[in-house]
């Protein structure tokens, strides 16, 4: 028996049904953007997004495609490229829900998942517009001694568990073991996911758990439910330590993307690329 | 000499001039300027023999980290980050600041990115520099729309950091913490406390030492130049070309 499930995109893909709360890492964390093609042509609908923390493109596209019905996030934006369009014109129209975060708190719920405890607290945020206008979250005062301020209140976030996760990464080994480098927080975002798919660029035949480097920048098999070769499967967004991200290409689409017209047009090509 | 000094150039000068007693300044998303200020700092730092570390978030070389994206807000609480930058589409006169959106939340006329980890950094890192180049009515407001994170907080709540100043480009403000007020310390070339008056949504009080910004000398600009720039291209290649053509 294999030591690990080799799917294709599609099958991937076939993973997905409407409604699900999928994981989407961040533009530095391998973006699986050829999934995500796959994706949009399928035709899914009422996505719910959970950005650790923050979107791009891919996000942006998914939104733009009517995919989406929630997005949980710290931001969405095209960086360098400025806002994020369709994602801005939906939310400015109602056509989906923002759950407002922000970063740490993004990452503390699935911290809590990882635990298996139901909740995990956050300093800071108090008082603020996110905070308010979270009825998931709530506020109390701090049980315990140690912080030497008298009734400070302390902000308690719930424990998140993802449906899908799906991310690219540049290698997994003949076990099935896939490097992640310093990006951790992939490794989060597995741990509080009910499945993980993963889309590599190539699979050696080697066995990361032979040396301390290479095993402890790696995110073990255990975690994972199916892999797919792709080449270039974070285009246009860079892989980190791989290749870098096709600036030209997210330019082109930021300007596209500034209308829903001009928007259709883009992925027309886009998708049959 | 006419060095031909950039206005990007004359704001990394003054963030640089802001950083000389720090350990370990953090640099977020969308923020060539103050990447550029850190790394300038930096090096500066070690013609005192000093070493002043910089983490920049969204380059893998100039980074510290390797525990994942926590890891800058777990290190930031944990009090090792002395200085980060916080933007936003509007500040108001408490050091309120707004990066979602402008207009009645949660229905918003213009909706920008989000808040980022504003909400926690706002509150654990000792110097927080507000930095917003455009300086107009629009963008230092009375009140903000939507507080992605309070300029102060009360008593009770845990808060070791703030705003300590905003920096446009056409003004540098000190942030008082007692009286929950700006005050006007630097003033870019051609700018008078009238024009910053009229150009400004809130009210501030003004330093008893205000003065012009300072110019950054020919060694500074010669190091930004020389040595920042191609760092700087690593991770903010679109504004390294347009600035220094690298």
């Amino acid at each position: 028996m294999k030591s690990f499930e080799e799917f294709t995109v599609k099958e991937i893909v076939d993973q997905i049904e409407d409604g699900i709360l999928l994981g989407i890492p961040a533009d530095y964390s391998g973006v699986p953007m050829t999934f995500t093609k796959e994706l949009i042509n399928k035709g899914v609908k009422n996505l719910k997004l959970y950005c650790l923390p923050l979107t791009t493109i891919q996000g942006d596209m998914l939104i733009g495609s009517g995919c989406v019905s929630e997005i949980e996030t710290a931001a969405v934006t095209l960086g360098e490229f400025g806002l994020a369009p369709r994602f801005s014109q939906a939310v400015e129209n109602g056509k989906i829900l923002i759950k407002d975060s922000t970063c740490p708190a993004l990452h503390a719920q699935l911290q809590a998942t990882e635990k298996s405890v139901p909740f995990m607290p956050l300093r800071g945020v108090v008082g603020s517009d996110v905070q308010k206008n979270r009825k998931d979250w709530q506020i109390i005062s701090n049980p315990m001694k140690s912080s030497g301020v008298e009734n400070e209140p302390i902000l308690l976030l719930p424990a998140v568990q993802l449906d899908v996760l799906v991310f690219h990464a540049s290698y997994a080994d003949r076990n099935g073991n896939i490097q992640i480098g310093r990006r951790r927080e992939l490794a989060t975002l597995a741990h509080a996911s009910k499945k993980v798919f993963v889309t590599v660029e190539e699979i050696i035949d080697t066995d990361f758990f032979e040396n301390e480097l290479s095993a402890a920048t790696c995110l073990p098999a255990l975690y994972i439910d199916g892999i797919s070769v792709v080449k270039n499967g974070a285009w246009p967004c860079k892989l980190p330590g791989v290749y870098e991200s096709d600036n030209d290409e997210i330019k082109k689409y930021s300007i596209a993307a500034k209308t829903q017209p001009s928007f259709n047009e883009y992925m027309k090509q886009f998708l049959k690329s | 000499m006419n060095l031909n000094i950039k206005r990007e150039e004359l704001l990394i000068s003054q963030l640089a001039n802001l950083l000389k007693n720090d350990n370990h300044v953090a640099v977020g998303a969308a923020s060539p300027i103050p990447g550029a200020a850190a790394l300038l700092a930096k090096e500066e730092a070690k013609n005192f023999n000093k070493r002043l570390r910089v983490t920049i978030l969204h380059s893998n070389k100039y980074n510290n980290f390797t525990d994942g994206a926590r890891e800058l807000f777990d290190c930031a609480a944990q009090g090792r980050i002395d200085t980060f930058f916080l933007g936003g589409i509007q500040i108001d006169g408490n050091a309120n600041i707004n990066l979602v959106g402008t207009g009645e939340y949660p229905n918003v006329d213009k909706r920008f990115p989000g808040s980022f980890g504003s909400p926690l950094m706002y509150f654990v890192v000792p110097q927080i520099i507000l930095f917003r180049e455009e300086h107009s009515p629009r963008t230092l407001v009375k009140n903000v729309d939507f507080i992605s994170a309070p300029g102060v907080s009360d008593d009770n709540i845990y808060r070791p950091g703030g705003p300590k100043y905003l920096l446009t480009n056409r003004a540098l403000f000190k942030f008082n913490k007692k009286q929950k007020k700006f005050s006007l310390f630097k003033l870019n070339m051609n700018e008078t406390l009238d024009s910053i008056i009229e150009l400004t949504g809130f009210d501030f009080d003004v330093d008893k030492d205000l003065s012009e910004m300072d110019l950054p000398d020919k060694t500074r600009i010669e190091t930004l130049r020389k040595c920042i720039a191609p760092m700087v291209s690593e991770f903010y290649p679109e504004f390294a070309n347009r600035i220094w053509g690298v």
